[in-house]
């Protein structure tokens, strides 16, 4: 029984993290059909910066609780600035063109940002470890778990909670729902879709460098960390269906629990389940669990 | 008139001496071009490929100044200065076997020392033969190389992962015989399959019945390792064991300190010691470590050893590791066999004369000495040591205490045994 709880733990602790990290993906795609692999470098670019930032932070003397603070805003500031960049300096010009050009496009970005990354913090590990031994750790079901992991859970529940509200409470949500039904229609109505786009890319890349900046007190921030991140992200995305919010939580959802028993229940299998999960998904709903059948229009 | 003939056979032979002496003179100057492939960029590249690269680049400067200690202090290799040539060994398997092919075929090195990742070794093996290149693998670990192949181009100068696993648990067993329980947590791919098998079948063959707790692989450079930490906790082994490196070890200190997996139990990090010094104040205290060799801190007082602490840090400001002495003994390696090979000659000799005074061959290196003793002589035995961190908070500096050291013999398999066999067999011929 304790493994049972402790795996319903890890596989929400895990979910929380994915869908953090996918819902970037997932609302860029859903308003703008391209599929950014540049995702992964916002995440290594938010990483960089937070573990950047808190190592100055913490030289500094300076109280350690505000530490959680600069590791949110440092990521949402890196994102906000590279996200719009990238939308108004590269992608702007490529509007219209074919969603696999654009998807070459973001891949340019993902390699021009890697060397960038190594250009300006070299290929030594930086370390912000101070932030996750700061909270402590808490016994749930009779193991020890770090509080900072279990406050993902809560910062992914914020977020959740913000995407829907945001998209189904306000006008600035209808008006990108419209888009995201029709771009035609939607334009043909007088809304300004470029400004859409825009919005959408900023807070997407920002969600993203978010992920990186709130992973790095757990890790060691090294060259590549956005490689797996792709993966793993668009693996989530597909099995929620692309460009939905909600997919996004289901599919890190599945992701994470049928990780977590794999670990504990058939390690050998731990690689395998989460292309299996979206092997199976995509067998029996090749739109993905929460996508809708898409008309072609000829 | 015979004076005048005198005088000009005199000319003639003065010319024809300085026209002989022309070739060998532009043979001398002619540099030894060495292929070096190390990890530039990526995840290995700060703990590994970074500290490798480094050391290639100190040890031809001082070579070719002929400012390394006997029995090194002859100019270059053979009196050739040396020429780097430096790739990056990121970009997977396929690309490092390109890139292979383009040392060889378009740079026209005569010999390349590299390659970090078993993987990228298992791939580029066969390749140094069919192009029938020199290759010394300086670091990687699988014991595959040569267990389950002969290759006549291809050698390894340091020890394979067999030595390791079965020198952590020989110190581990030493420290505390009351081990019931073990775990591993190894990277997915041969490097960390390799190390835990040989290490669980170590502790189950010097300690019979002792229990497997869990076994964990995850993906390599997964960096969350929340699931596993919890799967090491539930099942409360004695020891875990892990030849994790780089980033991966980092991110299951930080993880695994923050949740209490040092606690109670011993941690042994088998590739651990390029971490202890950037990661001084996070490594707990009674973590067992290991540098794959007696590298490092681990690494005896000679004038080689002297000479590399001293030249290292004052150059990079950093204390050498344990891929820096790896790669050292790899150009040390080839040094020795080039000019053995020579036998006192200037001229460079050919490759199947170098790989002849190769096989076999017994070397000295900053971390002692190296003989080329299994793999019909291609591949290095050498003594390794084990040790227990601990933070000496006065110094503000990382320590390795309760140090102890295995002899060759005792911790690498006989020549003709395969590393599995031997351990499964209770290490017969084994001197302890």
């Amino acid at each position: 029984m304790q493994k049972f709880y402790v795996i319903l733990v890890d596989g929400t602790i895990y979910f929380s993290w994915l869908f953090i990290v996918s819902m970037g993906l997932t609302l860029i795609y859903g308003v703008m059909k391209i599929l950014n692999i540049a995702h992964g470098s916002f995440y290594a670019l938010g990483a960089y910066t937070a573990a950047y930032a808190v190592g100055v932070y913490f030289a500094g003397h300076y109280p350690p609780v505000g530490s959680f603070l600069l590791l949110i805003l440092s990521g949402i500031a890196v994102g906000g600035i590279v996200g719009l960049l990238v939308e108004r300096g590269l992608l702007r010009p490529m509007y219209g063109r074919d969603e696999i050009v654009l998807v070459l496009v973001t891949y340019a970005a993902f390699l021009v940002f890697e060397d960038l990354i190594k250009l300006i913090w070299g290929v030594d590990p930086y370390f912000a470890y101070q932030p996750y031994e700061l909270l402590g750790r808490v016994s749930i079901g009779g193991i020890a778990f770090a509080v900072y992991d279990i406050g993902l859970f809560a910062l992914a529940v914020v977020i959740g909670i913000a995407a829907w509200w945001a998209l189904e409470r306000t006008r600035s949500g209808k008006l990108l729902r419209a888009v995201i039904h029709d771009r035609e229609i939607s334009t043909a109505m007088g809304i300004n879709v470029a400004r859409m786009f825009t919005a959408t890319f900023v807070i997407g890349a920002m969600l993203g460098a978010l992920g990186g900046a709130i992973t790095a007190p757990a890790i060691s921030v090294v060259p590549g960390i956005g490689v797996d991140v792709i993966v793993l992200a668009f693996a989530v995305s597909i099995i929620g269906g692309l460009g939905s919010v909600a997919g996004a939580a289901v599919g890190a959802f599945v992701v994470g629990l049928a990780r977590a028993f794999a670990v504990h229940l058939l390690p050998e299998a731990e690689l395998f389940v989460i292309y299996g999960v979206m092997a199976i998904v995509l067998a029996f709903r090749p739109q993905g669990l929460f996508g809708r059948p898409a008309a072609r229009k000829i | 008139m015979t004076s005048a003939i005198q005088k000009f056979s005199l000319g003639v032979a003065v010319a024809s001496a300085a026209l002989a002496a022309q070739p060998a003179t532009a043979q001398q100057a002619e540099p030894f071009k060495l292929g070096i492939v190390t990890f530039l960029s990526g995840a290995a590249a700060g703990p590994f490929g970074v500290p490798a690269r480094n050391a290639a680049e100190l040890a031809v400067e001082t070579l070719n100044a002929g400012k390394m200690p006997a029995p090194y202090d002859k100019k270059g290799i053979n009196g050739q200065p040396i020429e780097l040539v430096i790739v990056d060994e990121a970009g997977g398997t396929t690309k490092q076997v390109t890139e292979y092919r383009n040392l060889v075929q378009r740079a026209n090195v005569d010999a390349i020392i590299g390659y970090i990742s078993s993987g990228d070794c298992l791939a580029i093996a066969p390749v140094a033969d069919e192009l029938k290149k020199l290759t010394i693998f300086f670091d990687c670990g699988t014991p595959r190389i040569f267990e389950d192949a002969s290759y006549k181009y291809l050698f390894r100068t340091g020890a394979h992962a067999t030595m390791d696993n079965v020198a952590a648990a020989r110190y581990l067993l030493a420290q505390n015989k009351n081990i019931e329980t073990i775990a591993g947590i190894n990277q997915n791919y041969s490097w960390g399959t390799d190390s835990w098998n040989d290490f669980k079948a170590s502790m189950q063959a010097l300690k019979p019945g002792i229990k497997i707790a869990t076994e964990q692989f995850p993906k390599l450079l997964a960096g969350q390792y929340g699931a596993e930490i919890s799967a090491l906790l539930v099942e409360k082994p004695d020891v875990i064991h892990s030849s994790f490196w780089g980033g991966d070890l980092e991110a299951f200190v930080l993880q695994g300190k923050a949740r209490g997996v040092f606690e109670g139990r011993t941690v042994v990090l088998t590739a651990g010691e390029p971490a202890m010094f950037r990661m001084a104040t996070q490594i707990p205290n009674g973590t067992v470590i290991g540098a794959r060799g007696p590298h490092g801190l681990f690494a005896s007082d000679n004038a080689l050893n002297t000479w590399l602490r001293a030249a290292y840090s004052e150059r990079y400001g950093t204390p050498a590791v344990y891929p820096t002495y790896k790669m050292l003994q790899a150009i040390l390696g080839l040094k020795a066999a080039v000019e053995k090979g020579a036998a006192g000659k200037p001229e460079k000799p050919a490759t199947e004369v170098v790989i002849s005074a190769f096989e076999g061959l017994s070397f000295e290196t900053p971390s002692g000495r190296v003989d080329m003793m299994l793999g019909k002589g291609h591949q290095a035995i050498q003594a390794t040591a084990y040790g227990t961190f601990k933070f000496d908070a006065a110094k503000g500096e990382p320590q390795l205490v309760d140090v102890v050291h295995y002899p060759a013999e005792c911790v690498n398999p006989p020549e003709g045994a395969k590393s599995e066999d031997w351990i499964k067999g209770g290490f017969k011929g084994a001197k302890c």
